[in-house]
């Protein structure tokens, strides 16, 4: 039997009734899924199918709204428009953020022109307007959307909460609502991002190091290891979340600008607590004070891929001597703590 | 917050520029402003290089060497000897 004989019941809707309509409540799963992806748990596949959806009850004069199909950008986006009447078109962004798919091309002109076509949009809506976040603007080029689609893109508030006012407003979004701003939740939200991204490497160094303990002048003792190396770790761990944690949290008032140095300085106060702390030999102190210092310097540098305002020449003049330095220090610290255990 | 000084590649070119007041409203750190009918750079250094102004300027009036200022993606671009990228569509997932 020809498949084309076969009556699809959809196709007797009209095309907007066959539209999926989404809610703007979340409920239990989609929080714990936020919570999940934080810590990177099954990140890869954190989607929305790319397509069309329906607020409430829109019509052929209701706005339409583009979001990214990462269902982190799409749930707070939905969740934001309570009570109103709007079509959400959500492209095909591979499942990443608004702002880094804009930024790699993934939510740019061509894929924005091509969702709009898939959708039919001009079938649905009379209006020619469609309504971006902001922080895609780096992917769309709005006068080439306009070129390919006959759509006018208009840029909407930075954050979905600001939209309600933007409409309210007259498609206009204040000064405010057009600045990335970024506060100390934000920054405390990426902490477990950084947290994860390094955490393989982490545990090899620490067990290196709990491992180098046990060396000594006759050789290699098990007893030593075991009693010495927890000190070596507990350094570690402290270099680590002073680069992942205290540099997030106290970004704008650690001193210096790059933040290899803030990481540096932070390496540095950690150091000088520790010493206060316990009462180590010399040459050890002064192993983890390097140690410390190219640790803490290195994940701090890694959070500028988490900041809102650090540029691209920027992080690449200072990783040109912050690399270097962060090796060198690093291979001087090793060399004495060894040193220290041989002597 | 401001990133370190005179690094940014932005630059505005206002024999091209008519004033139309995109870059201002694309912008994320407000670094343009419209005065007497052209766009003014008001403080350079509060760029973060996004390419939002130069991608929706289409006078070709603003030009900026844009891409991620991450350091994860500037290694991951000189160990597989490509542009600065942190991909989330492959490998590492954990970026941006």
């Amino acid at each position: 039997m020809n498949s084309r004989t076969i009556l699809n019941t959809e196709d007797l809707l009209p095309l907007a009734a066959r539209i999926p309509k989404v809610s703007v409540q979340l409920n239990l799963n989609d929080k714990l899924g936020a919570l999940k992806v934080r810590f990177g748990i099954g990140r890869d596949d954190y989607k929305v199918t790319p397509g069309l959806y329906k607020i409430g009850h829109p019509d052929s004069q209701s706005d339409v709204l583009i979001s990214a199909n990462y269902k982190l950008s799409f749930d707070m986006l939905r969740k934001n428009l309570g009570g109103m009447n709007l079509w959400i078109l959500v492209v095909d962004t591979k499942g990443v953020n608004v702002w880094c798919a804009a930024g790699k091309g993934n939510f740019g002109t061509e894929n924005v022109a091509k969702s709009i076509k898939n959708a039919s949009l001009e079938d649905i809506v009379k209006h020619r307007r469609i309504i971006a976040p902001q922080l895609a603007a780096s992917g769309i080029a709005a006068h080439k959307v306009k070129e390919l689609t006959g759509f006018r893109v208009i840029f909407g508030p930075v954050l979905a909460k600001d939209i309600k006012s933007f409409f309210a407003a007259g498609y206009k979004a204040t000064p405010e609502m057009r600045r990335v701003t970024f506060p100390i939740n934000e920054r405390a939200k990426l902490i477990p991002v950084d947290f994860m991204y390094g955490k393989y490497q982490m545990l090899i160094i620490l067990a290196s190091f709990f491992v180098l303990a046990g060396l000594d002048r006759t050789g290699f003792l098990f007893a030593k290891m075991v009693e010495t190396g927890l000190y070596p770790m507990f350094n570690i761990i402290c270099a680590y979340l002073a680069g992942i944690v205290l540099t997030p949290l106290f970004l704008p008032w650690i001193p210096l600008r790059p933040f290899a140095l803030k990481g540096t300085f932070l390496g540095l106060a950690i150091t000088i607590l520790l010493n206060i702390l316990f009462q180590m030999p010399f040459i050890e102190s002064l192993s983890f004070g390097f140690i410390n210092l190219s640790i803490a310097s290195f994940m701090a540098m890694n959070f500028t891929g988490s900041s809102t305002f650090s540029s691209l020449s920027g992080v690449q003049k200072e990783m040109k001597w912050a690399i270097p330095f962060q090796i060198g220090f690093s291979a001087v610290g090793l060399i004495l703590f060894i040193l220290s255990k041989l002597i | 917050m401001q990133y370190l000084r005179n690094v940014v590649t932005l630059n505005l070119n206002a024999d091209l520029c008519t004033g139309c007041g995109m870059c201002a409203i694309v912008c994320p750190h407000a670094v343009f402003e419209i005065t007497r009918g052209k766009a003014r750079i008001i403080d350079i250094d509060d760029c973060m290089e996004c390419g939002a102004c130069s991608n929706n300027c289409r006078f070709g009036a603003i030009m900026v060497k844009s891409g991620v200022g991450c350091a994860a993606g500037i290694i991951n671009g000189i160990l597989n000897g490509t542009e600065p990228s942190c991909d989330c569509t492959k490998g590492n997932k954990n970026c941006c």
